[in-house]
């Protein structure tokens, strides 16, 4: 036995001597291992047949999706295709990673458990912490991305959604999810520092808040380009501000704690002020509430200020429930629209510009842009800060993290997965009009009209009748431009939510209600991400100022939300004012920097699997580390060394600067010299953002890989998780309970209220 | 059991859980924690709970997604 051999042999005894000692007077706090792993191999013949039935319906369904061509396909297989795949990924393999990877200990205490203090450690029902898991993960994040991605055609980002979130995004929230869970409930960012050591750690911190603020920053973009022009959606979304003032002084002075009560009059409301936004369009208050979208960025920039200083309880966390309550319905509303209307799709299963790298909605090939364009729904690395922090701090059990963690990140690619069915549901014309930026439609009707026809695809053929007749059918003065992705997903919901309920005439109230629902997820981003980003530059600073540390010190948390916000809304103010069309620039910046995130997530992940000395399985996280790590470092190759301008940040920087040298006062979409100007302005802040970027995720990835092979050589190294503390509680693992679980329940059941074990009180 | 009963109960619970969702729990486990764990501070008022929980996420925030 060679010394290392041995030393992996010591560090596996070490892990088995962690058998923890179960209390005997108290009913078994696990599942045996041996009825777990006999009811997981017992093949009965209805087991057989349920999973047979179901590989047949998901392969019927990705044959319909990617080999039968017919003129249309219809949107159930997309759904079938999808629920399928992810039944067989959490079935198989997620059970997997569980079984060789993470190895649950459920005889362990969970922080919950062992921290219990009733506030942030507090074990939670399962199903309920799935519920308060996906609210906190979902966002618009999915509903843009697949939009944007539709002019590749459906079957690219279908793959990419439904394979990518298989092997890569349900496996990075897990992992991250059970590794927090481990430490006692540590953020990315600490367990960073435990893992990577101080460059690994600062690198890693660094990233993660110049990410944050970029993909702030995008999301307002995304706002901003929904509710330009559009009185009625200005004064909709306006009004839900004071409907959640209102509703956090009910919760504060009023009804403590009636959550559902509050937000259902908040919904109530909201539905109120969608109706009224449409009439006050027709009145001078929709004249006055016609905005620029530089105004709008500004409203934004002066709003995400005030709400980030502003208590809590006034307007965050009212906004938080109401953006709750509307996630959960409308993602089932649309799921049970889309199962009811089932849309025909006529779009392309691969389009002209998969394979083009002049799309214009983004552009750039198809590797790596796809891959950036849809983040979130596939592979999210913002999940990484929400899966390590708040949820294990309150999971009752350890094997339950495959359910919320895996099973949370399925449900999330389910929404993105509805989101591209509603884009695709809609005329390709009326999408590549809407999704073309203003410089090549120049705005108006018969400028779309022509660059669409002009593009030459397949079955296109736009009329200005057809811009015109959508426009006024859902309220709005046009829809020429309106890039974003937000609007084209209302566009698509309102067609298959109007042919269920309310018929054309409810078209308008549909795409407001929206647009209305994307821009309060967006914000609620915005709040939290500023006020997050807030915390974590105080804490930074409070390493050279002491007295940054300190979170209720005013000035201190006045200047670091000023940074905070001066620095997305710059960068808000610049995709605004951007001459060549901000979504289609700056949007590949934040798949890049989500998916850095995520690649940054992985390689924590895979220093602490390495430190446990489980190479073997290395692979389950190193694969799609590696993917993510080639995808956005192409990706971000792409945006600097590119010398297509369409797509290289610095060859459009270069080929302005020319311009302006040699004295020309208009060059491509920018037709006066100040525009040009800004021009060069933006792709030299563009090109930084992405040296930045790219260098970041190098340092950490390079660490993560040192850290790794360190490991390697020595056979493993001690883990920095918390001590294990022997469980003296039980919970079944998945949605439904087990027949073995079952047993122990009722075991615990039957134990007298007395005999219960008293929680220890962690203060 | 009567289908009328099931399904009072059914629809029962769901709202429980749908509210549960909402973050309703969290003062029924502060309360839970506070008899098992024989804390000796006094028990919270509901509405004081809620006024501490949420002056607790002035200095803690939690994050939310894209």
């Amino acid at each position: 036995m060679s010394e290392n051999q041995r030393r992996r042999a010591d560090n596996r005894q070490r892990q088995d001597g962690d058998v923890l000692e179960q209390d005997p007077a108290l009913p078994p706090v696990a599942v045996d291992p041996e009825t777990l792993d006999a009811e997981d191999r017992r093949w009965t013949p209805a087991k057989i047949a349920l999973w047979a039935g179901i590989a047949l319906l998901g392969g019927l369904s990705w044959t319909m999706l990617a080999i039968v061509r017919g003129e249309t396909v219809n949107a159930i297989w997309f759904v079938f295709a999808a629920v399928c795949t992810y039944l067989i990924g959490y079935r198989f393999y997620s059970k997997l990673i569980e079984a060789k990877l993470l190895k649950p200990n459920d005889r362990r205490a969970t922080p919950a458990e062992y921290k219990a203090d009733g506030k942030d450690y507090a074990a939670t029902d399962r199903r309920v912490l799935y519920g308060h898991h996906f609210a906190a993960i979902a966002g618009a994040g999915p509903l843009v991305g697949p939009v944007l991605a539709a002019q590749m055609g459906y079957l690219p980002g279908t793959i990419w959604i439904i394979v990518g979130v298989v092997l890569a995004g349900a496996v990075q929230d897990y992992l991250v999810m059970f590794f927090s869970m481990r430490r006692g409930g540590r953020s990315l960012g600490q367990m960073a520092r435990d893992e990577l050591g101080l460059i690994g750690g600062t690198a890693a911190l660094i990233a993660t808040l110049v990410i944050m603020i970029i993909i702030v920053a995008i999301l307002a973009l995304v706002v901003v380009n929904a509710l330009a022009e559009s009185p009625w959606g200005v004064f909709s979304v306006s009004m839900t501000i004071p409907i959640a003032l209102f509703m956090g002084v009910y919760l504060r002075y009023l009804r403590p704690g009636k959550v559902t009560e509050v937000s259902i009059i908040g919904f109530v409301l909201l539905l109120a002020a969608i109706i009224a936004g449409g009439w006050v369009a027709d009145t001078p208050l929709g004249d006055a509430l016609t905005l620029e979208p530089t105004t709008i960025a500004w409203g934004i920039i002066i709003y995400g200020f005030i709400a980030a200083v502003l208590p809590v309880w006034l307007l965050l966390a009212p906004r938080d429930y109401l953006s709750t309550f509307m996630k959960v319905g409308t993602i089932v509303m649309l799921a049970v629209a889309i199962i009811i209307v089932r849309p025909e799709i006529s779009v392309p299963a691969v389009s002209e510009f998969a394979s083009r790298d002049d799309g214009p909605v983004v552009a750039g090939p198809l590797f790596p842009f796809l891959f950036v364009t849809i983040a979130c729904g596939a592979l999210s690395g913002f999940h990484a800060l929400i899966s390590s922090g708040t949820t294990p701090k309150m999971l009752e059990k350890e094997r339950q993290t495959r359910f919320i963690g895996y099973g949370g990140m399925l449900m999330e690619s389910f929404v993105a997965i509805m989101a591209l069915v509603a884009a695709l549901s809609i005329d390709r014309g009326i999408y590549f009009a809407m999704n073309s930026s203003a410089g090549a439609t120049g705005g108006t009707v018969e400028g779309a009209v022509a660059f669409v026809n002009g593009l030459g695809l397949a079955g296109v053929n736009l009329t200005p009748d057809m811009l015109s007749s959508l426009a006024s059918s859902v309220g709005e003065e046009s829809i020429v431009s309106r890039t974003g992705g937000a609007p084209t997903l209302a566009v698509g919901l309102a067609t298959i939510m109007h042919s269920l309920i309310g018929g054309p005439s409810m078209m308008a109230f549909w795409y407001h209600f929206a647009i209305m629902f994307e821009a309060l997820f967006i914000l609620t981003a915005v709040d939290a991400g500023t006020r997050v980003a807030r915390f974590m530059l105080q804490d930074t600073i409070g390493n050279v100022a002491p007295k940054f540390k300190d979170m209720s010190w005013r000035p201190g948390a006045w200047i670091c939300t000023a940074i905070m916000v001066a620095g997305w809304g710059s960068i808000l103010i610049m995709g605004v004012t951007d001459p060549l069309g901000g979504i289609n620039t700056l949007f590949p910046l934040f798949g890049i920097a989500n998916q850095l995130l995520a690649a940054i997530a992985l390689a924590i992940c895979m220093a602490i699997i390495a430190k446990k000395n489980a190479f073997k399985w290395l692979w389950i996280v190193a694969v799609p580390l590696a993917f993510a790590a080639v995808v956005t470092i192409t990706a971000s190759f792409y945006k600097i060394f590119s010398p297509v301008p369409s797509v290289g940040y610095w060859a459009n920087h270069e080929a302005f600067q020319q311009a302006l040298a040699d004295g020309k006062t208009s060059f491509g979409t920018a037709k006066t010299v100040e525009a040009m100007e800004a021009v060069v302005r933006n792709t030299f802040i563009q090109t930084t953002l992405s040296v930045v970027f790219v260098t970041l995720a190098i340092i950490v990835i390079i660490t993560a890989i040192m850290a790794t092979i360190r490991s390697f050589r020595s056979g493993g190294a001690p883990s920095a998780e918390d001590p294990a503390v022997a469980s003296r509680t039980f919970a079944p693992a998945g949605f439904l309970a087990t027949p073995a679980e079952k047993e122990i329940m009722a075991q615990w059941q039957a134990l007298p209220e007395a005999d219960r074990p008293a929680q220890r009180a962690a203060h | 059991m009567s289908a009328a009963v099931a399904v009072r109960q059914g629809v029962a619970g769901f709202v429980r859980f749908f509210r549960d969702v909402m973050g309703e729990d969290a003062y029924r486990k502060y309360t839970d924690f506070h008899a098992r764990s024989g804390c000796s501070s006094p028990l919270m008022s509901e509405r004081d709970f809620w006024r501490d929980k949420m002056d607790r996420q002035d200095a803690n925030p939690e994050g939310r997604c894209c």
